[in-house]
């Protein structure tokens, strides 16, 4: 029997008197793709801030293949593998695309307290990178640098990053936010590839996209999970309905 | 097949685009390499002095280069590290210890263990804060020196002679001494230049653009920063040895605020992140200061507005207008 790779339990934060997050207990299993939902302020990036390190939260635990990381500092979480990506794109602007991935690449291979030899020239870290690169259809943008791509190639760019870090659960924070429909579709076409690798928490506001990948999708609102399961039992859910989905879901 | 052209343009305009970023400290540091042979020409122990207190600047300015360039710690108290070399050769040297190595060694350990207690509180704090407590910081470094009656308090202190190299008076001698700040500087420089293409470089000049994003991705910014501010510490430590071996006298002054800010100024003056735009900045801060006091002795007063043109119309500095931007 495997314990799932991501346990929250019971996490609350408040903000002052506003309860942004409330006894929010969550599973996510081994190669599951879960979509969090939920209208605007309902605090599902604050979420996502909790379980990569961004955000401390005020009690409850986190729990990341059988250790608990929930006073980890961020980077110590994603040398563990919990790698996240941002709601608001977050490069490296003046580096090339390249650079952006291989940076990450270091993280992982060897130690970076090395003063001397020149990083941007070491194949080993450049290849993988440029690997990756062309893997998001970034191949042939790979010297530009990061700041000039177009907000769909940093989309990518970003994804690309989060993977470098050799992720073993990857948190997107809205991937398809503020992409063009081009742009957005192939992002999907990417996170559907990247769902058959690794188990994937995923917040998003295309309805469309989220029904499309979920394996499960929890509704959050005013900080509550009220429900969590398969989509169409979600979809169904009268609860959801009422507080969320509306009139969009036919 | 156009997007196949993207990836060649930049690729084949590297290398001429780095040969050229390579001209120019080239061109500064063959000058420096030759500058005594042409000062026989004229006030030759004069040019030599200011041209060598040229050297001991650059060497400082360009250590917090490496904070504020390429790790966008604003470090108001850098000139603190200078004070610390300068007084550890005079303090030794007024017990009796000349010998140049221990000296040397000295201002190394006690400079290493200042930046990692005073950098180890200060990076605790961000931005206007950062400032704040690095002058504070460099302050109390000052006041210090002032209360050190034994060694003359506010009105400094004389050294009995240059330091000893091997038991030799050898810096006695002032082309000597130039061609020590000369190798120093040279060595500091490839030193920089290798730590900001390294590893440690890259991640320290990514913390610099984006530190969560560096954090998102497994970096603890901290200790790159740390590392980089003893770094800088240590380096502008051995200026401030030089210094006192070429003043041949070391005061407070050394250590004040506003030398913290000269050195601010000399780098933008040269241009930020570039290494040796600090080089470039130390000279056309010291000739200008040099010439204006022949005008005025409120010369200072001229600097402003020089600066604000610089940052108006030329971000990459003097080396930038040069146009060198590695």
């Amino acid at each position: 029997m495997s314990v799932a790779p991501l346990q929250l339990k019971n996490l609350c934060k408040s903000y002052g008197a506003l309860r942004v997050t409330d006894d929010v207990s969550l599973e996510i299993a081994a190669g599951e793709l879960h979509a969090i939902i939920g209208p605007n302020g309902a605090g599902k990036t604050t979420l996502i801030h909790q379980i990569s390190g961004l955000a401390a939260p005020n009690s409850g635990s986190i729990i990341f293949h059988g250790e608990d990381v929930t006073r980890l500092p961020m980077n110590a979480r994603a040398r563990l593998g919990l790698v996240r990506s941002f709601q608001i794109t977050s490069i490296l602007p003046r580096f090339s695309a390249l650079e952006n991935v291989a940076l990450a690449v270091q993280a992982q291979h060897g130690s970076s307290f090395s003063f001397f030899g020149n990083a941007a020239a070491e194949a080993d870290l450049n290849d993988i990178a440029m690997g990756l690169l062309q893997r998001f259809g970034l191949g042939t943008r790979a010297l530009v640098p990061a700041g000039q791509m177009s907000h769909g190639e940093k989309r990518q760019l970003e994804i690309a990053i989060a993977l470098a870090a050799k992720p073993k659960l990857l948190l997107l924070d809205e991937p398809l936010a503020g992409t063009s429909h081009d742009e957005s579709q192939r992002l999907i076409n990417t996170l559907q590839e990247l769902r058959r690798e690794l188990p994937i928490v995923l917040i998003e506001h295309d309805m469309d996209a989220v029904f499309a990948l979920a394996d499960r999708v929890s509704v959050l609102v005013y900080g509550r999970i009220i429900a969590s399961g398969p989509p169409q039992s979600v979809r169904d859910n009268p609860e959801v309905r009422a507080a969320y989905l509306g009139d969009e879901v036919v | 097949m156009n997007q196949s052209i993207d990836l060649d343009a930049p690729a084949l305009a590297a290398p001429a685009r780095r040969s050229r970023a390579f001209a120019l400290p080239l061109i500064v540091f063959a000058l420096f390499a030759l500058l005594p042979l042409a000062a026989v020409l004229g006030p030759q122990s004069f040019i030599l002095a200011l041209v060598t207190r040229i050297m001991i600047l650059a060497l400082a300015a360009m250590s917090l280069d490496l904070l504020i360039g390429y790790g966008a710690m604003i470090s108001f108290g850098h000139a603190a590290f200078v004070g610390i070399g300068a007084y550890s050769v005079a303090i030794l040297s007024s017990h009796g210890i000349n010998d140049g190595f221990v000296q040397l060694g000295t201002a190394l350990l006690v400079s290493f263990v200042f930046a990692l207690v005073t950098g180890a509180i200060s990076l605790r704090t961000k931005g206007v804060y950062f400032i704040m407590i690095t002058l504070a910081f460099g302050q109390m470094l000052f006041f210090l020196a002032t209360s050190l009656a034994a060694y003359g308090g506010d009105d400094g202190l004389s050294l009995s002679s240059r330091s000893l190299l091997f038991g030799s008076k050898i810096l006695k001698n002032d082309t000597v001494l130039y061609y020590v700040c000369f190798g120093l500087l040279l060595g500091a420089y490839l030193l920089l230049r290798s730590v900001v293409a390294s590893r440690f470089g890259r991640v320290l000049r990514g913390i610099r653009e984006n530190p969560v994003r560096m954090e998102a991705i497994g970096f603890a910014p901290y200790r790159y920063q740390l590392t980089a501010y003893v770094i800088a510490g240590m380096i502008a430590a051995v200026s401030g040895c030089l210094l006192a071996n070429q003043a041949e006298f070391v005061s407070p002054a050394y250590a004040t605020w506003q030398r913290s800010g000269d050195l601010i100024f000399v780098i933008v003056l040269g241009g930020i992140g570039s290494l040796h735009g600090a080089i470039i900045g130390a000279a056309v801060f010291s000739l200008l200061a040099e010439l204006l006091s022949h005008y005025t002795e409120h010369w200072a007063l001229i600097f402003g507005p020089i600066l604000i043109l610089v940052v108006l119309f030329a971000r990459g500095g003097i080396g930038g207008l040069l146009g060198s931007k590695p």
